[in-house]
């Protein structure tokens, strides 16, 4: 696969979402149905990222306690819910993950 | 405050999420190196395509060998909520000049949207908004290149450093975003009904089952919601989107 088609392709697809409604500001606005669902993505597309990451370990689910990164994600999340705080998330999610390969 | 000073102030308030950041832009440069991506693609994609999550997918749809549309048409759809980001942003570029709105899109992602919205929730007024913007914008670039070319020359040297599980970085960034968003029984309904269809359909071919997920979580969501604002008798769109409404009237 040529590298640089694939470059110039991501970078045209990442580049115009993100231009789009500000070049439009001013004149323009989205339909409330489109706005609506847009909404939405964040959510939908990085709790499946999340899951899948977590979940499919080594090619198979893997709902175990010997997944570390199910255990990470667990005090992540919980730590997440408690401090709404991103920075703390993160530490507890990576201390978590520490202490997991630790004991496992 | 002064532009310089609005400046320092965007780059110090992204800090924890340039540090959330780092191991995530190793990872990226390392995996990528290793899946077969050319050393200078590598960078150049955190260069010119500059796309956290989406660089991290198409690095590893590359490994998996899916096609190259396939590649893209992921690429758009994990891009697609930065449109919404942009859209939110609508009331306060109106007034800019066009190469300052294409900087600024160049530099969206999901750490300076959350800080910028931060700033704009709790200071309305605030003038000069694209400089605090630009030094978010630019501290979360420079540093993801800087990772980026740390991870390349980390993944020649530690060969199996993506084995270190280091992905564990993004996983718990992003729910640290997710979680707290998860405010009304749609936004739930939307996460949970990813998570389950994304279990469904992982062993689908080139990841298409995550383009399937998107599309039921979203409307999982949407529904619930429609459904939830008519019980409690406000109209759909205005029930959720205050900030539009001040956008009319900031002109």
């Amino acid at each position: 696969m040529n590298e640089w088609i694939l470059i110039a392709g991501m970078a045209a697809l990442t580049f115009g979402p993100r231009y789009l409604p500000l070049a439009l500001a001013g004149r323009v606005r989205i339909p409330p149905l489109i706005e609506q669902a847009l909404r939405f993505v964040p959510i939908a597309v990085l709790s499946a990222i999340i899951t899948q990451t977590t979940l499919i370990r080594g090619g198979s689910l893997d709902f175990g306690l010997g997944n570390a990164h199910l255990l990470a994600a667990v005090a992540a999340c919980i730590v997440a819910w408690l401090s709404r705080g991103l920075f703390l998330t993160v530490a507890a999610g990576m201390l978590a993950y520490g202490l997991a390969l630790w004991l496992i | 405050m002064n532009p310089a000073r609005l400046f320092l102030t965007g780059a110090r308030d992204t800090l924890p999420l340039i540090l959330a950041a780092i191991p995530f832009g190793i990872v990226y440069g390392a995996l990528a190196t290793s899946n077969g991506l050319s050393q200078w693609a590598t960078l150049a994609i955190s260069l010119f395509v500059y796309a956290g999550s989406a660089q991290f997918i198409a690095v590893t749809l590359l490994a998996s060998a899916a096609a190259l549309p396939v590649i893209l048409l992921t690429v758009f759809v994990v891009n697609l909520r930065h449109m919404l980001y942009a859209a939110s942003l609508m009331p306060w570029v109106s007034a800019l000049p066009q190469r300052i709105r294409v900087l600024m899109a160049f530099w969206l992602t999901d750490e300076t949207y959350a800080v910028v919205t931060n700033r704009i929730a709790r200071d309305p007024q605030l003038r000069g908004l694209p400089w605090y913007y630009c030094g978010s914008g630019l501290a979360m670039y420079g540093n993801w290149i800087l990772c980026t070319w740390l991870g390349i020359a980390l993944g020649q040297r530690m060969p199996n450093i993506t084995g270190w599980g280091l992905d564990v970085a993004m996983v718990v960034a992003f729910i640290g975003i997710v979680v707290p968003a998860l405010q009304s029984r749609a936004q739930w309904a939307c996460a949970l009904s990813a998570s389950v269809c994304s279990l469904l359909t992982w062993d689908w071919p080139h990841q298409s089952g995550l383009l399937l997920t998107a599309l039921v979580a979203i409307t999982v969501g949407v529904v619930l919601e429609r459904r939830d604002n008519r019980a409690s008798k406000m109209p759909a769109y205005t029930a959720e989107t205050p900030t539009a409404a001040q956008g009319d009237g900031s002109k």
